[in-house]
């Protein structure tokens, strides 16, 4: 292990692995950063959800956007899987049916960055006990 | 570097590991690897979460679903329905007790809520063993700035913080560290107290169990403040969980060049070593434990001087106890008025209680000080168990009193503690409900006090013996008004005559339970009486000759024989052999038999 000499080496290393934890960091306060549920019930891993997941969760970092993308379960839009439920910080969940990696890199461009909508979202017909 | 998309926490406390939580993190990654999740998922041992009573905990992020009373058996099913379908296991989750609704995630779960963590940061955050997930979490970076800084502005920061010693007596940390600095000598040291002794608290040892880097940080600020280029932990040998770590730690703080010499390249040089204690409480005393770190008995002498003065080896020596050290590196990265910010007028920020007793959630919690026992005892750890009635808490271990439903909103901190007839100590906190007998509650102290003195002065050697030798009387039905008054005589003067800390508090379960319980000792010695029924000798076991049916069953199962009377026929207890061991009124099945 090298030695840390100076104020500016400790700083170094810290940025360096504060990527470890940042997913426990975000999850500590979910309510100020984007959090994107993935429905991966049989029916959504059958229509390509873990992809787009893996496809959220890697370009989101990329593009510098902190979030929190989880996994839940089946969440009753079987007609339009793979589905994912958006909620940006202080709103409303919205929900988008049909989502491949491509039109997840537009919901990351057009509703996660700059708040317009875009097209396939499903009006949601559900309230989470979460918020309670 | 994989990208982990979930952290899998596991508690490593002593708590959970004595129920297998290295099993469950062996069988999580185990399942992970079956279905090749093991590059996603990333398994963490951390520190403790302070649920204790649902141990072992599994916390999953990001989502925050929080696992109670897991098995290795539940780790497949786990993996398999959420980390891989998103369905959360229901049967795990936490279960609100009065709606009986699963809780679907810690941020929901009242034991959390009111809870402000500071010195417990990152207990059930960081892996303790990984020193880089210290430093990811700021680690150091308090060390870093204090070291470009002067030691005078860190003591006056640490003074205008309001920042009291967390280990029960309240001395304001920065004035110990400004008397320390000031006080000229060759070689100074810095010591951290381990030695937790008050049955029930374990605040200190999850603090060290789960964060030992923030400890070692705060000495190495300590050393740089008050020229000392030595620092000692007296841990005791109870604890080889925390012990392990510590050694853990304190190898890649050096590693890193964290301690040693020239630290991040100033001229400053500190480094730490380690010294088990035997488990004495009376060297969590600071002149008993320099004492026994020298390797003489662990007795404590009279002050002045002050171990600030002259303690370890001759030598000006500032001691600080766990939860103090803990809170130092974020009061200096976050600012004194951020920490005085928090907290009542005179105790500012916030305390580590160890909740225990007949509480439903019994854990470890941090709360800001100021909050009421209400809050403590009702909303954090969720009432009294099996929702019997609250009679009594106990504050400060040994050395503290009973506070009763009078004092419930009581804001807690030093003082107001102090006004009530307790004290804050170390933070352990023991709930009593109906069933506990307040005189029996008090001789518990005073067996533990007899036994824990080090009997170099009388008051404590010899006085404590009476007070629990009359006590011992009138739990067994033979006390007189007279043995009362001497109770509170005798307590008092041990109070004003006692040579250590120890001694002069060992009475005040026995003063506060007369106080605030005067009652009960009445019954036990007028009446003879015990209302809790734990005083077995006051008790008599009676059977109701129309309710008994002589089927025989209570004097087949007398383990004594005291039982006599003809089949068919109503028995009888004889008094004299009866050991009232209650076993009768277990195998009687018509409920003839009563407690008198």
């Amino acid at each position: 292990m090298t030695k840390i000499k100076s104020l500016a080496d400790l700083r170094k290393i810290k940025d360096d692995v504060q990527e470890k934890i940042r997913l426990r960091e975000n999850a500590d306060q979910p309510e100020k950063l984007v959090q994107i549920k993935v429905g991966m019930a049989t029916s959504g891993i059958a229509s390509g959800a873990k992809e787009v997941m893996n496809f959220l969760i890697e370009e989101l970092e990329k593009r510098n956007v902190d979030a929190v993308v989880t996994q839940t379960g089946d969440m009753g839009y079987c007609f339009a899987e793979p589905t994912i439920e958006v909620i940006l910080p202080g709103q409303e969940p919205v929900v988008f049916g049909n989502v491949n990696v491509k039109r997840a890199d537009e919901i990351i461009e057009k509703y996660i960055k700059n708040g317009e909508l875009v097209d396939g979202i499903i009006p949601r017909n559900y309230e989470t006990i979460d918020n309670k | 570097m994989a990208k982990y998309n979930q952290h899998l926490l596991v508690c490593g406390g002593t708590g959970c590991r004595a129920s297998h939580s290295d099993a469950i993190v062996e069988s999580l990654n185990r399942a992970l690897v079956e279905r090749n999740l093991d590059g996603e998922v990333k398994v963490v041992m951390t520190g403790c979460f302070g649920f204790c009573e649902k141990g072992p905990i599994v916390k999953v992020l990001p989502d925050n679903t929080f696992y109670t009373q897991v098995t290795p058996a539940d780790c497949d099913e786990i993996v398999a329905e959420h980390i891989y379908k998103g369905r959360k296991v229901n049967r795990l989750l936490y279960t609100n007790p009065e709606n009986q609704e699963h809780v679907s995630d810690s941020k929901h779960m009242g034991f959390y809520r009111k809870q402000i963590r500071i010195a417990l940061r990152n207990c059930g955050f960081i892996d303790p063993e990984n020193i880089d997930e210290y430093i990811a979490r700021d680690g150091y970076a308090a060390l870093g700035k204090v070291l470009s800084s002067t030691p005078e502005q860190v003591i006056s920061d640490l003074i205008k913080s309001g920042l009291r010693g967390r280990g029960g007596g309240g001395f304001p940390t920065g004035l110990k560290w400004q008397i320390t600095s000031k006080v000229k000598a060759d070689q100074k040291y810095v010591v951290c107290n381990a030695d937790e002794g008050d049955p029930g608290a374990f605040m200190d040892r999850s603090i060290l169990e789960g964060d030992p880097h923030s400890v070692i940080e705060a000495m190495a600020i300590n050393g740089y403040c008050t020229s000392a280029s030595k620092g000692l932990i007296y841990i005791r040998a109870e604890y080889p969980l925390a012990i392990a770590r510590l050694k853990v730690a304190l190898r890649q703080a050096r590693e890193y060049g964290l301690l040693g010499e020239n630290i991040l390249g100033s001229d400053f040089s500190f480094d730490i070593e380690m010294r088990y204690g035997a488990g004495a409480f009376v060297c969590g005393e600071e002149t008993a434990l320099i004492h026994s770190m020298e390797g003489h008995r662990g007795e404590p002498t009279f002050k002045p001087p002050f171990p600030s003065e002259s303690g370890y080896l001759g030598k000006p020596t500032n001691v600080n106890n766990v939860e103090t050290y803990a809170n130092i590196p974020v009061i200096i990265l976050k600012g004194p008025e951020w920490f005085a910010s928090i907290g009542s007028e005179k105790s500012k920020g916030t305390k580590v209680f160890a909740l225990a007793g007949k509480i439903n959630n019994v854990g470890l919690i941090e709360v800001p000080m100021g909050t009421t026992l209400r809050e403590v005892i009702y909303e954090i750890g969720g009432g009294i168990k099996d929702g019997k009635q609250f009679k009594a808490v106990q504050t400060g271990g040994p050395s503290g009193g009973c506070l009763t439903m009078k004092h419930l909103d009581t804001p807690i901190d030093y003082d107001n503690l102090i006004a009530v007839g307790s004290m804050m100590g170390s933070g352990g906190m023991i709930v009593m409900d109906e069933d506990d007998c307040m005189v029996a509650i008090a001789k518990f102290y005073l067996e533990f006090t007899v036994e824990e003195s080090c009997g170099k002065c009388s008051p404590c050697r010899i006085g404590n013996k009476r007070l629990h030798e009359i006590l011992t009387k009138i739990t067994k039905g033979e006390g007189t008004m007279e043995d009362l008054d001497n109770l509170r005589n005798l307590g008092q003067v041990i109070k004003d005559t006692a040579l250590c800390g120890l001694g002069q508090t060992s009475p005040n379960p026995v003063l506060s339970t007369l106080d605030n319980f005067w009652d009960e000792y009445l019954e036990h010695v007028t009446e003879k009486k015990c209302r809790a029924g734990v005083c077995k000798s006051m008790l008599r076991y009676v059977i109701e000759p129309d309710a008994c049916v002589g089927c025989t069953a209570c004097a087949r199962n007398c383990p004594v024989n005291a039982i006599s009377g003809e089949r068919k026929k109503a028995h009888e207890i004889n008094q004299d052999i009866c050991i009232k061991c209650g076993a009768c009124v277990e195998k009687c099945k018509f409920n003839a038999i009563f407690v008198r």
